[in-house]
């Protein structure tokens, strides 16, 4: 029952958006053509999509841990910005050095430097957690700002590029530094490649592994921890640590793939989004790639449908909140199985 | 002739793995009280369920005064005069008694109705219980009184109870019978489920024995012994146990005037426990629930890891500040007496709970050896005669006293230095509770040091070699089980025992030397 209520909620997001393009006044079935089956039309639109699922996959499967294990990282967002001026970061310097480098040898550095900073960034959330019991719901969410802030300082100040006309942004990185593609012609990156390997990981690590099993006692029953003796403190740091460290490969990922240089805007909300990717995917690794294949099809969906019959691009956002919604309501009502009585 | 109160015809209930009940028919007169016996899973609390309107029968119709009935939820059972008293309670610890009661109710009684209801219920029985009072102010003894009592007001015709003594003392059984025997007098019908076949002989007119999902006899259980009751459930008289004199070793577990103040609001303060424990003898803890056992527990299991290091000693090396995890590499293994989501996780199958204590089937790095630990989980299984879909079921499908033994069995089987058991029997069979007794005193024979915390004295007294009680937060001298008496003892749990070690009737006789 638990696996179909995912299905139930994307059939009743479908459902709510043809309501809301009727009421914005187009034809529901067009519109809903240009959100569900343009995603998938042709080979560009495919590895766009999977472009687009690549970053989703990453954060997902470390916050799917988090969950599972009931330490709530919000802030994905914040380890996704951090990984991305980690990874932006060494791929400037690579630029600006010109290092003669192949980006075969680039790929798995950047690699490192979007863990490295993303884990960091997590590791204040877990460091705060442990130390002084504050809530990581708050503490990493304001971490987001935080870090969103710290990128703009470097791109308006010391990393902007000297002869950009002021613009703050650096230079475009060097082509050493570019993610290597997996078709000619299209942007799609070997990252993806490393997302599924990081899935694969995952569900060995999760299903596999003692650790993996130990991390999800905590969550569903905190006493039988206690009584196995696990520890809390370990599971706090392994799970916001190999969150953090994703997410920020994710970031490392965007910038020295599909943007190719920093700017203020790197952020897109891809650590959010993951996080319905999570619960859509039903913390499991495999539902991570699949959810992700969802919304990034709403996403792609919601840019298809600006340029294509002038709805607003907020329409996806919308559709993500919609099929949130929907996914909690189809669980709690599957879970408690309320029934209609007539006296009350 | 009036038609039954009650009617099962056929009554078939199948989950994926096992089938729970199998074309079950009985029925239940006006004025009966009728037992459901039957060992662990035989499908008890199942067909209960299905009365209850909990759930769903696969096959079979239920006839309520000779009408057919179709109950499809616990609403509609209660809307025909059905009540029931579940096993564990369903109580929120922050409400009045009152406001729990009124919860359940339809929304056309005030509370201060309910409220008058509770008190003249509670007079007619002479049940004591102050509707104003906070759930969580309340022993459990007293908790399980509300159920009753939040029972009694709807006005049943028929009154469901699985397990209900075990979290009683034996005074309040006493006292739970006398309220059962006056409400079948005024024509109420009782569902009894128990293990405990004294309590069954005593109350019960009517019993239907159920076996593997099928009813397999019927029987007046007043004209019948608990031998033969055993026979008619699990076809043999459970093996007595044999209780050789205990020949105990060096010291394992010294606990030291431990004083430690309680963790929440609903625990007991421990005042200077001392307590000693050696290898090859069972030592045991009597006392009412609730007078610090569970404090003293924690604090020994290491799941409450505050007490002074030098507090616990374990082989004379202190342990008061270690992890469950790291006492028990050095030798000592717990178990609880919450069995769902402390003993085992609900929602992982039973391989995976192995994991919880045992570390057999890992390979390098955490590897999880997946065959080894299936065989390792399959041989409890088949050793403790652990009623499941096998190795791969999850925790939360076993029946109460199954999920038991596999727990039990999980750390008979490690065969530990020193293993501490909280109330090693509770919901298990007869067949099965002999089974981990002896299974016990195999594993002291063997050399293992045992500690036995247990509300049932009869327990403790074929077990144990030496008692200790527990009142209020403190421990009693301890005194050997051959020299105490269920007199002494009782007394004992008042709180009054001798205070120094030497200076007492029989304080001092089985101490060792
Ligand atoms: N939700 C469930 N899913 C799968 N199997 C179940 C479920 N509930 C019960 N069972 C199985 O049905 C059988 C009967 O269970 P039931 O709880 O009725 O036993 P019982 O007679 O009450 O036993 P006990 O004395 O141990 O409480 C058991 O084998 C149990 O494993
Ligand atoms: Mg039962």
């Amino acid at each position: 029952m638990s696996l179909l209520s995912p299905v139930i909620a994307v059939v009743l997001t479908a459902v709510v958006g043809a309501a809301l393009f009727a009421a914005l006044g187009k034809d529901p079935l067009s519109a809903l053509q240009v959100f569900f089956l343009e995603p998938f039309h042709g080979t560009r639109a495919l590895t766009e999509l999977a472009l687009k699922s690549t970053p989703l996959i990453l954060i997902a499967l470390g916050l799917a841990l988090c969950y599972r294990s009931n330490v709530w990282n919000i802030g994905a967002e914040g380890q996704f910005l951090m990984g991305a001026i980690g990874g932006g970061g060494l791929a400037l310097w690579v630029t600006t050095e010109a290092i003669p480098m192949s980006p075969w040898a680039f790929f798995p550095l950047v690699i490192v430097a979007g863990a490295l900073a993303g884990a960091a960034w997590a590791g204040v959330v877990a460091l705060l957690r442990d130390r002084f019991n504050a809530n990581e719901i708050l503490t990493s969410l304001m971490l987001v700002y935080v870090a969103n802030y710290f990128l703009s300082w470097l791109v308006f100040g010391p990393w902007k590029d000297p002869d950009g006309f002021n613009f703050p942004q650096t230079v475009s990185f060097a082509s050493q530094t570019e993610l290597p593609r997996v078709i000619r012609g299209m942007r799609l990156h070997w990252g993806s490649a490393v997302a599924l390997l990081a899935a694969g990981g995952m569900w060995l690590f999760l299903f596999r592994t003692f650790a993996g099993i130990q991390l999800q006692v905590g969550g569903p029953a905190p006493a039988a921890a206690r009584y196995a003796g696990f520890s809390s403190h370990a599971a706090i740091w392994t799970t916001l640590l190999t969150s953090g460290a994703l997410a920020g490969v994710a970031g490392a990922f965007e910038v020295a793939g599909p943007m190719g240089q920093l700017t203020p805007h790197v952020s897109t909300g891809y650590g959010f989004t993951a996080i319905i990717v999570a619960f859509v995917g039903r913390l499991h690794p495999l539902g991570c790639i699949l959810g992700s294949g969802v919304l990034s099809m709403f996403l792609i969906g919601g840019e298809l449908a600006q340029s294509r019959i002038g709805l607003p691009s907020a329409l996806s956002g919308v559709f993500q909140g919609v099929l949130l919604l929907s996914l909690l309501a189809c669980d709690t009502l599957i879970h408690y199985r309320p029934r209609w009585s007539g006296t009350r | 002739m009036t038609a039954p109160r009650l009617q099962l015809e056929q009554i078939s209930k199948r989950f994926a793995a096992v089938v729970a009940n199998d074309q079950v028919s009985l029925s239940v007169q006006p004025g009966e009280i009728h037992s459901i016996l039957g060992e662990n899973g035989a499908g008890k609390s199942t067909l209960m369920k299905i009365i209850y309107g909990a759930l769903r029968p696969d096959a079979g119709r239920i006839l309520w005064n000779g009408e057919p009935a179709q109950i499809r939820s616990p609403q509609e059972a209660r809307a025909l005069g059905i009540a029931m008293v579940f096993q564990h309670f369903s109580l929120f610890d922050t409400l009045s008694v009152a406001e729990n009661v009124w919860l359940g109710m339809s929304s056309s009684i005030s509370l201060q109705q309910v409220k008058d209801g509770i008190r003249s219920k509670t007079a007619e029985y002479g049940l004591e219980l102050e509707p104003e009072r906070v759930v969580h102010t309340l022993s459990v003894g007293e908790r399980q009184r509300v159920e009753i009592v939040r029972a009694l007001l709807a006005e049943p015709r028929l009154l469901i109870l699985d397990e209900p003594t075990s979290v009683l003392t034996p005074q309040a059984v006493e006292k739970l019978f006398v309220t059962l025997r006056q409400l079948a007098a005024t024509g109420c019908s009782i569902l009894y489920i128990s293990h405990k076949l004294d309590e069954i002989r005593a109350l019960c007119h009517q019993c239907t024995v159920l076996r593997g999902g099928r009813v397999t006899g019927s029987c007046d259980p007043t004209v019948e012994s608990n031998a033969s009751l055993s026979r008619l459930m699990i076809g043999a008289e459970p093996p007595r146990l044999v209780h050789r004199e205990a020949t105990p070793g060096q010291l394992a577990l010294r606990v030291n005037a431990l004083s430690l103040e309680k963790l929440d609001r609903f625990g007991t303060d421990l005042h200077e426990v001392s307590l000693d424990l050696r290898e090859g003898e069972v030592v045991g803890i009597a006392g009412v629930s609730g007078n610090g056992q569970q404090q003293l527990l924690a604090a020994i299991s290491g799941e409450d890891p505050r007490a002074p290091d030098a507090a616990i000693e374990l082989f004379g090396q202190p342990i008061g500040r270690l992890r469950a995890g790291a006492r028990r590499k050095l030798g000592l293994h717990f178990i609880p007496e919450e069995r769902l989501g402390r003993g085992a996780v609900p929602t992982l199958s039973l391989a995976h709970n192995m994991l919880l204590t045992r570390n057999e089937s890992l390979r390098f790095l955490g590897w999880i050896d997946r065959q080894a630990l299936k065989h390792q989980t399959a041989s409890i299984i088949e050793r403790f005669k652990v009623k499941s879909g096998g190795p791969g079921a999850v925790a939360r499908s076993l029946s109460g006293g199954n999920l038991q033994k596999y727990i039990v069995g999980r750390e008979i089987d490690a065969v530990p230095k020193v293993l501490v058991v909280a109330q090693p029997t509770w919901g298990v069979d007869v067949g099965a509770a002999a089974q981990i007794r002896a299974e016990l005193l195999a594993l002291r024979d063997a050399g293992t040091a045992l500690l036995v915390v247990s509300e049932e004295l009869e327990e403790l007294f074929e077990m144990t070699d030496r008692l200790h009680v527990m009142a209020r937060g403190r421990l009693s001298p301890s005194i050997g089980t051959s020299a105490a008496t269920v007199e002494l003892i009782g007394e004992w749990m008042s709180g009054l025992w001798p205070t120094g070690p030497e200076d007492g009737p029989g304080a001092s006789i089985g101490e060792f030397p």
